[in-house]
């Protein structure tokens, strides 16, 4: 029975593919997930994700379906826009998140006009979606060398960052570290989302980043146990999901975040810290 | 006097082109414990950023003795801390151990037994495992205290450290206060309770954005000093001229 369920990833070369990249997405996409949630960035993840589909789409538009080239365009917009974001966020009066919902709509609105004026639908599709049972071998090693720098540099840049959310003002009085390791965390999660990118296409991208990472919180009060249980719901999501994909006949992508979707409905119910059963059920205070 | 720990050189600081401190001269000798005292609104606040590096001066200089970096704590009003962030009680305190780990130095046992032993200098013993966000207004502050206690810094900048503390938790707090005088080190606290800074300020710095009275502090808080603060404060001229000063 396991094993029949298993099968999949043992028959089939395209789905042990998936099986890496999604991992290897899940690695990199746990933590900092965990990040942008205690920064209050979560949306600002989402976002970024939409503000790199113009740049892959000009990838795509000169190079076709290329890895490389939708690759360095999309980290390049996606720089792009959270710098003009963050820029006009500081000179104007307008707030940073106004600012960057203005600069991702005309992205995303750009990207797609893009892609169409040369694509198919199916072409649009795979961008807005991703085909993450068609990942090359190009394609596995970009994912896992996204993931090895996201957690070397997390492991490297923790302190300032962590410090940077709890105490800022701090942070600043002590060291100059905090406005670097914002900029460097940025830059990990634009080169996060282009990852994911390609295998979940530009509207999911985000999905194997946030929802693990708001089930976490259902879990543990406690950062270093949030990362862990993120990564591994971000893990179990992705095998699940393309279980689910291969044997129910849905779309692979959909399938990974939907799953990790009901990983988080349930965690929002059951989770020990303040799910929500755990509110409801009246318990007799305690003594001390 | 022993040599200076701040000096003030006419400086004037504020927002935009409003001052909200005007043309300050003078020093905090090293090793002294001074309250800065004066109405809302005065600048006190202004002037604690302004020595702790994060506001530079609209004109005028300020010295530290050494520099800032490494010698300098700085508690601020209503510290901007996310209290929600999942961080316990130790690892708020540990941050207090920066200036000598720095980015990625290990935390070792004597590093530990440090942190415990602020822990345990404000009370805070059996706590070091709780979400700082389960902790009282009081009981945060006297976690910021222990914190503030393994910076180990020789110039500590207090701003209202005691606003809305209750007295148990004031008068251990002050203690520390006084400890921190007893080794030497220069303290400046922006104060309202005059009780207080009677009893343990030597020295005060009355304030109404020009400073009114500066020096011994019984000499300071006269009756006269006081109104004549109250008094400047008011003056709020929304067609003021460049200053000639």
């Amino acid at each position: 029975m396991t094993l029949d369920l298993l099968s999949p990833f043992t028959e089939f070369a395209f789905m042990r593919r998936a099986l890496v990249g999604v991992i290897a997405i899940a690695l990199g996409g746990g933590p900092v997930g965990v990040f942008l949630m205690l920064r209050r960035m979560s949306l600002t993840g989402d976002a970024m994700a939409h503000a790199i589909l113009p740049g892959a789409a000009l990838g795509y538009l000169v190079a076709g379906l290329s890895l490389p080239a939708m690759t360095v365009g999309g980290l390049v917009a996606g720089v792009i826009v959270a710098l003009l974001a963050g820029l006009v966020a500081r000179v104007t009066a307008l707030k940073e998140d106004a600012s960057l919902a203005a600069f991702y709509l005309l992205s995303l609105a750009l990207g797609v006009t893009i892609v169409s004026l040369r694509g198919s639908n199916v072409d649009l599709l795979h961008v807005l979606f991703g085909t993450v049972l068609a990942l090359d071998d190009a394609a596995l090693v970009l994912l896992a060398g996204i993931a090895t720098l996201t957690l070397v540099t997390l492991a490297l840049a923790y302190r300032p960052l962590v410090l940077d959310c709890v105490d800022p003002v701090f942070l600043r009085s002590v060291s100059g570290a905090g406005t670097p390791a914002h900029l460097i965390f940025l830059g990990l999660v634009v080169l996060n989302l282009v990852g994911g990118f390609q295998a979940l296409g530009t509207l999911l991208a985000v999905g194997l980043m946030m929802l693990p990472a708001a089930a976490a919180r259902f879990w543990s009060a406690e950062i270093t146990a949030m990362i862990v249980i993120a990564t591994g719901i971000g893990i179990v999501s992705g095998i699940a999901g393309l279980l689910l994909s291969f044997h129910a006949e849905l779309p692979a992508g959909p399938a990974i975040i939907l799953t990790a979707g009901g990983v988080y409905l349930v965690s929002l119910v059951v989770g020990r810290e303040g799910g929500l059963l755990w509110l409801a059920r009246p318990r007799k205070h305690l003594e001390a | 006097m022993s040599a200076a720990a701040i000096r003030f050189e006419d400086v004037t600081l504020g927002y935009g082109r409003r001052p909200a401190v005007h043309h300050l001269r003078g020093t905090i000798p090293a090793g002294s414990l001074t309250a800065i005292v004066g109405p809302n609104g005065a600048g006190k606040s202004t002037l604690l950023k302004a020595v702790a590096g994060a506001l530079p001066p609209l004109e005028g200089r300020i010295e530290v003795a050494g520099g800032r970096a490494k010698r300098l704590a700085y508690l601020p009003q209503a510290a901007e801390i996310d209290r929600s962030f999942p961080v316990s009680v130790f690892d708020l305190v540990a941050m207090g151990l920066w200036g000598k780990v720095g980015l990625f130095g290990g935390i070792g046992r004597r590093q530990q037994a440090s942190i415990e032993e602020a822990i345990a200098a404000v009370g805070l013993t059996g706590f070091e495992r709780r979400p700082i966000g389960t902790l009282s207004g009081g009981q945060m502050q006297r976690a910021l205290f222990a914190r503030l206690l393994l910076q180990d810094a020789s110039l500590i900048l207090l701003d209202e450290p005691f606003t809305a503390i209750d007295a148990k938790t004031t008068a251990d707090l002050l203690d520390l206060v006084r400890r921190w005088h007893a080794e030497e080190r220069t303290v400046v606290a922006v104060l309202h309770d005059l009780d207080v800074v009677k009893r343990i300020f030597p020295r005060t710095l009355l304030i109404a954005r020009e400073p009114v009275a500066w020096g011994e502090t019984g000499a300071v808080l006269s009756a006269e000093n006081l109104l004549r603060a109250r008094r400047m404060v008011e003056a709020h001229d929304p067609h003021a001229a460049a200053c000639a000063r």
